[in-house]
Parts: structure tokens; C-alpha cells; sequence
């Protein structure tokens, strides 16, 4: 697996990029585990994208595709095996805890679960007032309740006061979440990466978290990781959409473009997969065999493309050859060898307007 | 137990049954006018309030709300597995199995004549497949313990049960010999399903089966339980969070909020004709995937405080079309004017499927919690 042609990913324009000025850049990010003597997982393997400022990435796939560790290995709490990330021009390096915590102050991150990433024997201004002390210039008394208030009020938790004496126990988990968002605002970043910050919440409280966090990207010029399984929440939330499997970014594009015709067959069965009232014929109602079956574990040191032994389209040269990332149009790619096969549409309309000709 | 008799066979008496529910058949599972309170230093917390709904067989009943809108206290109350500080403060549940001679009273009964019901009859899926697995027993061991405390079988005859049990949720019989934690979150769902299914009951209880699991695996799960549905002919009450899923999975659906139903009916209608409020609020407040993106707008605020609500209806301080009127409503549930689904109910007399959808105005600070004026 290590030895193979690296796959030169292919270089689109990222639609977030209309948004703002450049943030954040990973470059072939790479991360392997080792799992006994022998035995490696690569976790992650040669994923670039860049975030923008103002500007939303959803990084979509299952439990076990790679994507919170890509969040981790942003917010320097896994090391990278190679690759490189850059933040505002200027290459990571972390060196110590002074260039930790200033690395910190500018990168941020949401955990999933409210209920376990705040303390539950703290108020909430004591999970506020850490970070404020950390990462911002020493305040007086005065001033540091001023902030407080400020930073609980822009997760719009009002009466700012009443919500700062409370314990997290005495908060629902929409409250609990925005507290946590607060947190990592309270250091004044200028990347948030929130890894399945909705996932914990229950349906009619999610929307209002999202539509917290995309105000506060407006108003902060915030570049946002957004990091779902929902590719339906991705569509509404994000400007551009990686869908990863196994590790690899299967496929990227503008997210109403890759969640409308999805091209890669893996993108193809997360589409088909999420729930669809509106399907009244469904196969859920009708019964009948569901989709393929669940991701093998050995997914990760497959030979070939890590998607073949489930997807439909397989052929020999799938199971021999890892497939790069391939450009579909200026904005679009996704890895897959069978593109004229799996996505003749969205193939065609891409070179109808580019090139013409079709060949293989 | 055969998985090969055709599934069109399934297929149309399911389709057939789609029609037959809730019109002439009697329901296995009947719970009528049942409360359920948990008594708190703080005052009593109506958790359950006065809740009717049937379950036929064959048939998928979908229990939406929020959490802490009661669902699951409304299940684990009906098989009477709710522990103190809950307690039921009244209404009956009536459980008709083809297995017993007449109906049961299950509020009445002896808690150990309820042993032979729980799992023989009424069978349980747990929320948390990763929580409700022993994690020092192996998967095998914990079958047998359900099947030999249940079913009085031999060691042979439960060994080859349990295995064609895995076999009935596609797990490898190799995976007997597995620890919990040797499988993957969807492995573990499956397990819970089939020790759920071991003793095939009349009536199976799913509370959030699926939350944790990919949509991948959470489709796959789905799927096979349909289909087991349709071959041993279980009726699901299914509980969720997830309306979008219930929709497209249950043939009935209930809604809850703040330990009342507001609202029920097929899943059809739900859909494209709710009524009450908080349904329509529900349905516009997760995106959608396919189709043109809509504007959502989400449900405002959070649920009320269940200890000593106002008398009237509970939704109405996130309610968009509230008035003054709403606060004398007794919340009983009527057939919703115009509907082709005589079952269809709502517990809202002033708003229609037709009502045009509404953005919430936020009351004033400190002034009662009263909307401006009810849609056209």
C-alpha cells in the first residue's frame, strides 16, 4: 500500500473559495495507526482541501471513514505520518505548549457529545472564563464579565447572567452544545472545527444549533469544518461537500451539485441511504433486501480501491488499482475508474461544456 | 422461520394488512387513558399524560417527539418496567396475544405473571445496543440465557435456535463466539434484534434502534426488520426522534409533546396533511435531501417545564399560531376535519392541514406568552 503511485490529487477550485480569503490548507494529510507488529492502519490517506474564511466544508462519511481524525490532525491533537498543514500562509510546525496554545487560539474544535465534553461539576462561566484567560490579553474583573456576557450572547443563551451560574446538568443538550460552541469562540479563532456537532441532538434542535453556527460564521468570517454522516444536513449547511471512505476522499464538489448527482457509487449509496419520506414505493415499506452490506473491516488495506468489494460497478481494474481523484468538471472530482459508468449524466454535462469528445 | 417462502406472499398480506389496520381487527397492544408520573422532591413530573394508542398486528406504530417527551416512559410503562420514582397513576393497557386463551390486563396483573408476557410476548430493543450487550459474555451465551429462561428448550434445540436467529439477521454463526466489543455497532443492533425476536413475540418495542448507526447500516437494520416484520408477522411500536424516518417506515404514526399525543394518523397523512402545530414544525425542521432545498424553519425554544403545566395547550409558548383560546383547550384528541383517514387525529381544534405555514414571533420579554393572531 505504501509503495503504490502516489495518486496526484486533482485540482479543483473550491466553491468555498468564493466566500473569503484563504485559511487553512491541508495538503496530502496522511495518518497511520499501527495496530500490532505488522499490522498498520491507514487511517487517513493523502486528503487535501482548504477552508476559507466565511466558508463551510463538509467532510461526509460513515463511523470509521477517517473523518474525525482529519479534524484531529487540524487541531494538533494527533500527529501527522506526512503531509502538511498550513495556516494562513505559513506552515504548522508545533513545537512545546507556548506554540501549542497559540496554535489553539486560532484553530478551535466542538465535540460531538454536550453531555461529556463539559464538566460537570463547573458552571458555565468556569468553562467560559478558561479559555478567555488562555487566549486573550488580561482583563480586569469588569472586563472579563463583559466578555463572558458577549460570548454566551452570540450562541444566543439569553439571560446572558442565568445561564453563566448554571451547572451543565441543569442545561438541555441543544443549551449544552452552544455552550460548548461559546467555548471555542470564547478563544477568538479564526477556524472551527465542529466534528458531528449535531449528531447528539434531537431533530427539531439541530436546526437551530446550525443556523447559530452559520451566523456566527457570517459575523466572525469564520472558516468551518463541518464534519456530519447527515449528507442532507450538509447540503443545506455546507459550500463545499468531501465525502470520504475508508480513509480517502472518494469525491468533492459543490454540495447541491454532489448531493443531487452524486457521481461516485459510494456517494450514490450514502444518497440513496437517508431517509426519504416523500419515497412512498419505498423498499423499507415494501420490504426486500436493503443495500449492500456494511463496510468490511478490512476496508482500510484493501489492494485496489478500498469501495470495491461493495460497489456494484467493480471490475478487474478496481481491484488491482487505487483510483486518484480524477477532475470531473473545474469545481467537481471524485476517485473512481468507472465514472462513464456510474455517473454518465453528470460526466457528459461536465465535458459538453468543456471538451466535447468523450473517451476513455 | 423459513427465510424461503416467497416474499410476495409477505408482501401482499402486509399490503392487505396496510388496509385492514385499524378497521375491523382488534388491537394486540391497547393503551387507554394511561399516566405515568415521576415523583420528585421538586413536585410530581406528569411525564405521561392521559395517552391513548393501539397496536395492531402486523402493523408499525411510530412514536415521535422530542426527548423528554415521554415516548419511552409511555413503552416502558406499558410493560409496567419503569422503576420508582415512576409511577402509573392510571389507564389500562390491554394485551391480546393469539397465544392466550383471553385479553390481559397488564396494569392489574402480579409482577411475576408479567414474567411469562415480558419477551415471550412483548419483546424490547434497546436504545443502546453498545449499553444493553453484557460485555463479559459472549454473544452465544447471552441467547441461550434469553431462550432457556424463556422457551424451556434443550441444550441442542436452543443451541441450533440461536444459531438460525443470527442466521434471521445475517450475522455468521462464527460470531457466536464474539465478545460485545468484538463487533460493530451495527452487528450489536442486530444481535439485540434477534435476542429481541428469540422467543418470537406478538409485539416488539424499538426505542431508537437505529440513533447511533450510520444511515448505511441504519437503512440495512431497517430493512431487515421490515421484512422480519413481514415474516413472522410481529406488530413494532417504534420509537423516535426522527420523523422523517417514521414516515417513511411506519404505517401509523404518533406524535407526542410533553407527555400528551397531539397528534396521529397514517403516515401518509402526517406527512402531507399534518395538522397541529408542532407536527408541522417537526416536518419542516430537518432538510431535506432530494427535491428543492426548502426554507426551514425549526421549532423555537424548548419543551415546558412538566411539573404543574398550565392548564390549556402545552405547545403554546412555541407555538406560532397561540392565542388566547389555546390556553382553555382541554387537548382531546378529534378527528381532523376533511381527511380521508378516519384515524387521523389532532389535539388542536383551531389549526388545519390547510393552514399556511407560519414563522414563530418571539413574545415580549416579560408579557404572557400570546402570539399576535391565528393564520387565515
Amino acid at each position: 500500500m505504501g509503495a503504490e503511485v502516489t495518486p496526484t490529487s486533482a485540482i479543483v477550485d473550491s466553491p468555498a473559495a468564493l466566500r473569503g480569503p484563504l485559511a487553512m490548507e491541508a495538503i496530502a494529510l496522511c495518518k497511520d495507526f499501527r495496530l500490532g507488529r505488522h499490522a498498520v492502519l491507514s487511517a487517513v490517506k493523502d486528503v487535501s482541501f482548504n477552508l476559507y474564511r466565511g466558508a463551510v466544508v463538509a467532510l461526509v462519511g460513515e463511523s470509521g471513514s477517517g473523518k474525525s481524525t482529519v479534524a484531529k490532525l487540524l487541531a494538533g491533537q494527533e500527529r501527522l505520518t506526512s503531509g502538511t498543514i498550513r495556516l494562513d500562509d505559513r506552515v504548522v510546525d508545533v513545537k512545546g505548549r507556548h506554540d501549542f496554545r497559540r496554535y489553539k487560539s486560532e484553530v478551535q474544535y466542538v465535540f460531538q457529545d454536550p453531555f461529556s465534553s463539559l464538566n460537570p461539576v463547573h458552571t458555565v462561566r468556569y468553562h467560559l472564563t478558561r479559555p478567555v484567560r488562555l487566549h486573550q490579553a488580561h482583563k480586569s474583573a469588569e472586563e472579563l464579565d463583559r466578555e463572558l456576557v458577549r460570548v454566551i450572547e452570540q450562541v444566543r443563551l439569553t439571560p446572558a447572567q442565568q445561564f453563566l451560574a448554571k451547572y451543565p446538568h441543569e442545561l438541555s443538550g441543544g443549551q449544552r452544545q452552544r455552550v460548548a460552541v461559546a467555548r471555542a469562540l470564547a478563544a477568538g479563532p479564526s477556524v472551527l472545527l465542529a466534528d458531528e456537532p449535531v449528531s447528539m441532538l434531537d431533530v427539531s434542535i439541530r436546526l437551530e444549533l446550525l443556523n447559530v453556527l452559520d451566523t456566527l460564521r457570517k459575523d466572525f468570517q469564520l472558516a468551518l469544518l463541518y464534519i456530519t454522516h447527515d449528507i442532507a444536513s450538509a447540503r443545506y449547511f455546507a459550500d463545499e461537500v468531501l465525502v470520504m471512505y475508508a480513509g480517502n476522499v472518494v469525491e468533492r464538489g459543490p454540495a447541491e451539485e454532489v448531493t443531487q448527482a452524486p457521481a461516485h457509487p459510494y456517494t450514490q449509496l450514502l444518497v440513496s441511504s437517508s431517509p426519504d419520506p416523500d419515497d412512498l414505493g419505498s423498499m423499507l415499506r415494501h420490504g426486500g433486501k436493503g443495500s449492500t452490506r456494511q463496510a468490511g473491516e478490512g476496508a482500510a488495506t484493501l489492494q485496489g480501491c478500498r469501495f470495491h468489494p461493495r460497489c456494484p460497478f467493480a471490475e478487474e481494474k478496481c481491484r488491482s488499482e487505487s483510483p486518484p481523484l480524477l477532475a470531473i468538471s473545474p469545481s467537481r472530482a471524485a476517485a473512481c475508474w468507472r465514472l462513464d459508468v456510474t455517473a454518465p449524466a453528470v460526466v457528459a454535462q461536465a465535458r459538453g461544456g468543456g471538451e466535447g469528445e468523450t473517451t476513455s | 422461520m423459513t427465510t424461503t417462502t416467497g416474499n410476495e406472499t409477505a408482501t401482499s398480506t402486509v399490503q392487505g394488512g396496510r388496509d385492514a389496520t385499524s378497521a375491523g381487527r382488534e388491537p394486540v397492544l391497547e393503551i387507554k387513558d394511561f399516566s405515568v408520573v415521576y415523583r420528585t422532591s421538586g413536585g410530581d413530573v406528569h411525564a405521561v399524560d392521559k395517552v391513548d394508542l393501539a397496536l395492531h398486528p402486523g402493523e408499525v406504530v411510530g412514536l415521535a417527539g422530542e426527548s423528554g417527551s415521554g415516548k419511552s416512559t409511555l413503552a416502558y410503562g406499558a410493560c409496567r418496567l419503569l422503576r420508582p420514582p415512576a409511577a402509573i397513576t392510571g389507564g389500562s393497557v390491554v394485551y391480546r396475544g393469539r397465544r392466550l386463551a383471553r385479553p390481559v390486563e397488564i396494569l392489574g396483573r402480579h409482577p411475576e405473571e408479567l414474567r411469562e408476557l415480558r419477551w415471550r410476548e412483548i419483546a424490547i430493543v434497546f436504545q443502546s445496543a453498545m449499553n444493553a450487550l453484557n460485555p463479559v459474555l459472549r454473544v452465544r451465551d447471552q441467547l441461550l440465557d434469553v431462550v432457556e429462561a424463556h422457551l424451556h428448550l434443550s441444550k441442542e434445540e436452543a443451541t441450533e435456535r440461536i444459531g438460525s436467529l443470527l442466521d434471521l439477521v445475517s450475522i455468521p454463526r462464527a460470531r457466536l463466539k464474539s465478545y460485545p466489543h468484538e463487533l460493530s455497532g451495527g452487528m450489536r443492533q442486530r444481535v439485540m434484534i434477534a435476542m429481541a425476536l428469540a422467543t418470537d413475540p406478538e409485539v416488539v418495542i424499538m426505542d431508537e434502534p437505529t440513533t447511533a448507526l450510520d444511515v448505511v447500516v441504519q437503512r440495512d437494520i431497517l430493512a431487515e426488520i421490515v421484512e422480519l416484520k413481514q415474516e413472522l408477522g410481529f406488530a413494532v411500536l417504534f420509537i423516535t426522534h426522527d420523523l422523517s424516518l417514521l414516515l417513511e417506515l411506519a404505517d401509523r404514526v404518533a406524535v407526542m409533546y410533553a407527555g400528551r399525543l397531539v397528534e396521529t394518523g397514517s403516515s401518509d397523512e402526517m406527512h402531507h396533511d399534518a395538522a397541529h402545530p408542532y407536527t408541522k414544525g417537526l416536518l419542516n425542521s430537518f432538510p431535506s435531501l432530494r427535491g428543492p432545498r426548502r426554507d426551514l424553519a425549526g421549532i423555537p425554544g424548548s419543551p415546558p417545564d412538566l411539573r404543574g403545566l398550565p392548564p390549556g395547550c402545552p405547545f403554546l409558548t412555541r407555538c406560532a399560531y397561540g392565542t388566547e383560546a389555546c390556553s382553555r383547550v382541554d387537548m382531546q384528541l378529534l378527528p381532523v376535519a376533511g381527511s380521508p383517514d378516519p384515524t387521523h387525529v389532532t389535539a388542536c381544534p383551531f389549526v388545519l392541514p390547510s393552514t399556511p405555514l407560519k414563522a414563530f414571533v418571539a413574545p415580549q420579554a416579560s408579557g404572557a406568552p400570546v402570539a399576535p393572531q391565528v393564520g387565515a
